[in-house]
């Protein structure tokens, strides 16, 4: 068995190389061959499934070393995996939702020349994402952690031709690459600490560090975990990363590898129950990222970005719970299953409604749809009540979890973050809503197609159209909606399943370890009141964008508004903070090393030597001057050997 | 007694003359004479390293004759792991330089000059000179027989950057030609400025052994006369020796502020002679930091490490930042290499076997990945006859093959994990920092720098709408990419399973750890291993 887990890395890898590497040959079926090998990958994870099932909690882990890596005296770093509960429910999301959005793909990015490439890419994705998962070390967990950054860099970019694709993915990669310092630095203290970087000794020794210690090892982990899973401060990238096409949306910005954060946070648990201070900072960031992303998702007219500040929101959530400890780990992990489902279902509607809608994706030019995309309509609307906690689907049962956990941390924290996280539901059924009726509800406000150069922001992949036609909404071929169909079944029963007799709480709690909180409120009470929350944002934003029509042209708005549609801001201050003083920087270096530090030393050389005159002879071009110079190098090495006799 | 590395140097210096003697229309014999020689270097240097035991003595097949009886000078040569490895590296790149060079020298044949002087023939032979005096310096056990090639290869280096230099730099070929001999005079008058020092250095360290053992410049006799109490360098003269020899080192590798003759000379320098300045050359000045300074003077080296650390770190950040200011892409490749130069020379005198080991694999992985980047950006100049960045937009859609290829160039060199650099960046970076954690996380900066330059350069010239001068370019031909692809094949290779390098270099950098006295720093607390963890 414990062969097999090298198995589930190597399919899709072997996918990524012969899809990239493959000449136009593959063209034809490389697209069916990835998602093949994508769905090999699921296989095999539901064989490992199978076969941990058959264990009892204690012994399901199982681990297995393939050799050995970078082995510098003490410093050991192993190719080796390990798959354990935690591992297991990542890889089961990781290699069933991919496969679903590889099916999607097949469809959506069916007019795309480069259609084999995107498909290695994919396929690559999947292969660091589940090595990320099943790594049995920091360090080899580090190669997952930008293999998926370098995915992410690449599909992101897939359009390299649109500047605006090119630099979002530029971007993301080098906020990724802060967070990673912090993966790095986290590493270093444990090799200082510990003498090693695998999780078991590590984890299993952490007791007998000191606080101070774990503390910035706990820090560090987290600046990692901002990076991936776009928390404040790092988050600016996720927004503009949906300039990549909208599979890669779904798959890798909302369902997979922007969750890496929280699994590297509950991975780590040991360390961050006795660092108290990191805690409270992954509270703080989770809390903080759940209001931010909810507050941005409420002003974006653009369908993608307003559900990539929803998952920013999302996440938040999942950070949130991981930061308040054994209490929460197994509610941070449910809700981001969960999410994976209506997330990704989510993302593939969107998309399946842009390919119905000439690639738009501004909602206040949609309108209506429900009765031309009525499958689309249905499953983004089950993936709708999901997300906003209607109860009885699977976002009600995690997300509630996570709410009462808040509240259980006690004291004026407690209710604090617990209030911040009511707030936050609101909000989310607030902008969810508006994104419902902006989109599926009220007047058709269709515009006709753009012109091509116009408008870059739309995705051309899609079918072609004539730049000034009107749209003509059509429901999606098969291979788009069969994966929107089985995801919205995720998103209706998913949770219920894992709630029922607690069975994904048991099926974690041999990793992650699970302590009941001390809530100050009864489970009732909080569950009232996260429905009557929920209640009010759907109700406000009916009473907006439901009761009177939407506006073509956004209104001005407050300064709020104004402000989220800008994400808060958050661009202009890294523009300012960043890279205009970085800018002012290195220019004024490159200056200084011009004219500072080689003057000098050429002024001295001048002044000593000659040298300018010396210049301006070897100038001349003539080889003769350059042997005259030859031989004067010549000359001073037989002067300074006749040197070396006379001393002698 | 083995003659083995005497002969992996004699054969690309007999290489040498036998191309320049090729006659002068036969271009193309020339350049297969070459290519051919430098394919023989490599099989012997491969037999070098499988004759090599990696749980032998230190120093291997070894060779020692008497050649200046007067003042005890031997022809010594001897490797140990670190040796090995950069023979190793050198052999391996020289072809690939050669079979990217290919067309380098004929724009030449047309010239004046060209007509009189044969430049093809020179200028391949020059490569293989140089080839061969790198090879016994990486060998040389005797410090004379090292001084001696250490500054002969500046002559050669000389004419490859003046002579045969880029022709795109400049608006007109005068301004051009002027900026080559600019660059190579600068190169030339630093190292010979380096030298000079270490001459002065050199001669001390005669006066010394003179006066106590009997005058020799071996390594073997230093040693072993150390070892026995005979010889004892300590004290001010110590001190000053190493800053002598250290100092031609710091010229050489280039360590912060004595870098700006790299930019100049790898700008004006065709892609490939570029690479042969720093994958192969430069490396003699940080495997001498190894060999010669800590080994001969392991006080003295202990004395100056915090300074040298906090230069290292210094080259680091500055390297980076200027490489992100650049406007030309091989200066920006240059000021790359400063950074990454740093992280070697970090790695040396952080003194931890983690650190000297990642920073002798670096030398390995740098020299590659700057081949592969430097190389494919040298393809990309010469269609373009511009290496000026803001010249180049959407290359990708045209040249696909080059874009990626370059991207992958690009990727090794910020380090990504899976490629080669990322394992011994990363061993530098925990070997400093568990001595000295600031200076180690200081250096990390130098990690998000790196990935700032390269994708904006990447960006900058291959993604966005197609610029009109871009739109005919072709694609990588068959030769260009059978000097990329391999050099690829080993990033890729070497990031997944760099244990066997490690494994020659790690037992070279025990020993030379138990000569300055350092043992790691161990952890603080004991790591309880349970059953059924990975280790």
């Amino acid at each position: 068995m414990e062969n097999l887990i090298g198995a589930l890395v190597a399919a899709p890898l072997l996918g990524a190389a012969v899809l990239l590497l493959g000449g136009k040959a593959l063209d034809r079926i490389g697209h069916w061959l990835g998602t093949l090998l994508a769905g090999t990958s699921f296989v095999i994870g539901l064989i490992l499934f199978a076969d941990m099932l058959g264990r009892s909690g204690e012994h399901r882990a199982i681990s297995t070393t393939l050799y050995s890596w970078v082995p510098v005296n003490s410093f050991q770093a192993d190719v080796s995996f390990q798959l354990d509960q935690l591992s297991m429910t990542f890889v089961l999301l990781i290699t069933g939702v991919g496969t679903l959005i590889h099916l999607y793909s097949v469809g959506y990015m069916e007019h795309d020349e480069r259609r084999r490439r995107f498909f290695g890419y994919l396929n690559l994705f999947l292969a660091a994402m589940l090595l990320l998962v099943v790594a049995d070390n920091y360090l080899l967990l580090y190669v997952g952690w930008e293999g998926v950054g370098l995915a992410s860099y690449l599909l992101i970019g897939f359009w390299q031709h649109k500047p605006s694709a090119a630099t979002a993915a530029k971007k993301a990669f080098i906020v990724n690459r802060v967070g990673d310092v912090g993966l790095s630095i986290a590493i270093m203290l444990m090799f200082t600490t510990f003498g090693t970087f695998a999780f078991t000794p590590v984890l299993a020794s952490a007791d007998k560090a000191s606080e101070g210690t774990l503390t910035g090892i706990g820090l560090m982990l987290l600046l990692a975990a901002c990076g991936k899973s776009a928390q404040v401060p790092l988050q600016s990238w996720l927004g503009d990363a949906m300039e990549g096409p909208t599979p890669v949306s779904a798959l890798i910005h909302a369902a997979t590898m922007v969750t890496a954060g929280v699994y590297l946070i509950t991975r780590s648990g040991p360390i961050f129950n006795l660092a108290p201070d990191a805690q409270t900072a992954v509270v703080v960031v989770g809390t903080v990222t759940l209001l931010f992303g909810a507050i941005v998702g409420c002003a974006k007219d653009d369908i993608k970005k307003a559900l990539a500040g929803s998952t920013m929101s999302q996440i938040g959530y999942m950070v949130l719970a991981a930061g308040l400890g054994p209490i929460g780990y197994v509610f941070a992990i449910m809700h981001l299953v969960t999410h994976g489902f209506f997330k990704a279902g989510l993302f593939l509607g969107a998309g399946s409604v842009m390919h119905g809608m000439n690639d738009e994706v501004d909602m206040r030019k949609y309108g209506a749809l429900r009765k031309y995309m009525p499958i689309t309509f249905v499953t983004f609307g089950l993936g709708y009540l999901a997300i906003i906690g209607f109860p009885g689907l699977s976002g009600y049962f995690s997300k509630d979890k996570i709410i009462e956990a808040a509240f259980a941390k006690g004291g004026t924290e407690g209710w604090i973050i617990g209030s911040c996280a009511l707030l936050g539901a609101a909000i989310t059924a607030f902008y969810m809503t508006r994104v419902m009726l902006m989109t599926f509800f009220g007047e058709k406000r269709w515009q006709p197609a753009p012109d091509a150069d116009a408008a870059p922001s739309a995705e051309p992949a899609a079918e072609g159209h004539a730049a000034g036609e009107m749209p003509h909404p059509h429901e999606s071929p098969w291979s788009m909606t069969v994966p929107m169909i089985v995801l919205a079944f995720g998103s209706v029963f998913a949770g219920f399943l894992f709630n029922l007799n607690d069975s994904f709480l048991k099926w974690l709690e041999p990793v992650t370890g699970h302590k009941e909180g001390d809530s100050p409120l009864s489970a009732t009470t909080v569950t009232a009141t996260t429905v009557t929350v929920m209640v009010i944002g759907v109700a406000v934003a009916w009473l907006v964008y439901g009761r009177k029509p939407v506006p073509v042209v956004a209104p001005k708005g407050s300064l709020l508004t104004r402000a989220a549609r800008r994400d808060l801001l958050q661009d202009d201050f890294n523009h300012v903070a960043f890279v205009q003083t970085g800018s002012y920087l290195t220019r004024g270096l490159v200056y200084l090393d011009l004219k500072g530090v080689d003057g000098l030393v050429n002024g001295t050389a001048a002044t000593v030597g000659g040298l300018s005159s010396r210049m301006r002879r070897l100038q001349n071009g003539y080889v003769r001057s350059y042997a005259v110079s030859m031989f004067g190098g010549a000359a001073v090495l037989v002067a300074a050997t006749l040197l070396m006799r006379a001393v002698a | 007694m083995s003659f083995l590395l005497t002969a992996t140097a004699v054969v690309p210096a007999v290489g040498a003359i036998a191309t320049a003697a090729v006659p002068a229309a036969k271009k193309s014999a020339a350049k297969w004479t070459a290519l051919l020689f430098s394919a023989a270097t490599l099989v012997l240097a491969a037999v070098v390293l499988g004759r090599f035991d990696t749980g032998g003595p230190r120093y291997q097949l070894t060779e020692s004759h008497s050649w200046i009886k007067a003042f005890g000078v031997r022809y010594e040569v001897g490797v140990d792991g670190i040796g090995v490895t950069l023979i190793a590296l050198t052999a391996l790149l020289i072809p690939f330089v050669i079979g990217a060079a290919w067309h380098d020298a004929d724009a030449l044949e047309d010239t004046r000059l060209g007509r009189r002087w044969r430049p093809t023939q020179g200028f391949f032979a020059l490569i293989l000179l140089v080839e061969a005096m790198v090879i016994i310096s990486f060998a040389a056990t005797d410090v004379f027989l090292f001084y001696i090639f250490f500054e002969a290869m500046l002559i050669p280096m000389y004419f490859l950057i003046g002579g045969f230099g880029d022709r795109s730099g400049g608006n007109t070929e005068q301004e051009a030609a002027k900026q080559r001999s600019y660059a190579a005079v600068k190169f030339l008058l630093y190292n010979l400025l380096g030298g000079l020092v270490m001459l002065a250095a050199v001669i001390g360290l005669y006066a010394v052994t003179a006066d106590q053992i009997g005058g020799t410049f071996s390594l073997q006799e230093i040693l072993s006369a150390r070892q026995a109490g005979k010889l004892d360098l300590s004290g001010a003269g110590e001190k000053a020796i190493f800053l002598g020899f250290f100092f031609a080192f710091a010229v050489k590798a280039p360590l912060w502020p004595l870098h700006t003759w790299l930019p100049n000379a790898m700008g004006e320098s065709t892609a490939p002679v570029a690479v042969l300045i720093t994958a192969v050359v430069d490396k003699v000045g940080t495997f001498a930091m190894l060999r010669w300074c800590l080994q001969l003077f392991p006080e003295a080296s202990k004395w100056a490490a915090p300074v040298v650390l906090v230069l290292a770190v210094i080259s680091i950040i500055y390297g980076a930042l200027l490489a992100v200011g650049q406007k030309d892409i091989k200066r920006l490749v240059a000021y790359a290499s400063i950074s990454h130069f740093g992280f070697i020379i970090l790695g040396i005198f952080a003194m931890t076997s983690q650190g000297q080991s990642g920073a002798t694999l670096y030398m390995v992985n740098h020299g590659i990945s700057t081949a592969a980047l430097m190389l494919v950006a040298g393809f990309l100049i010469s269609r373009r006859g511009s290496r000026l960045i803001a010249d180049f937009g959407g290359v990708q859609k045209v040249a696909p093959m080059l874009a990626g290829t370059f991207l992958i160039g690009g990727l090794a060199t910020l380090s990504l994990p899976g490629l080669a650099p990322f394992v011994s960046e990363f061993l530098v970076l925990v070997g400093t920092f568990s001595r000295y954690p600031a200076l180690g996380i200081v250096a990390t900066v130098g990690i998000v720098l790196a990935a700032l330059y390269v994708l904006v350069l990447y960006q900058r010239t291959m993604t966005g709408p197609v610029k009109a001068e871009v739109e005919g370019m072709h694609d990588l031909k068959v030769r260009e990419l059978a000097v990329v692809a391999p050099l690829i094949a080993l990033l890729l290779f070497l990031g997944f399973y760099p244990k066997p390098v490690i494994d020659v270099i790690n037992p070279a950098v025990n020993q030379t750890l138990s000569d300055v006295h350092k043992k790691d720093p161990k952890p603080a607390v004991e790591a309880v291993h349970t059953k059924g963890g990975a280790r």
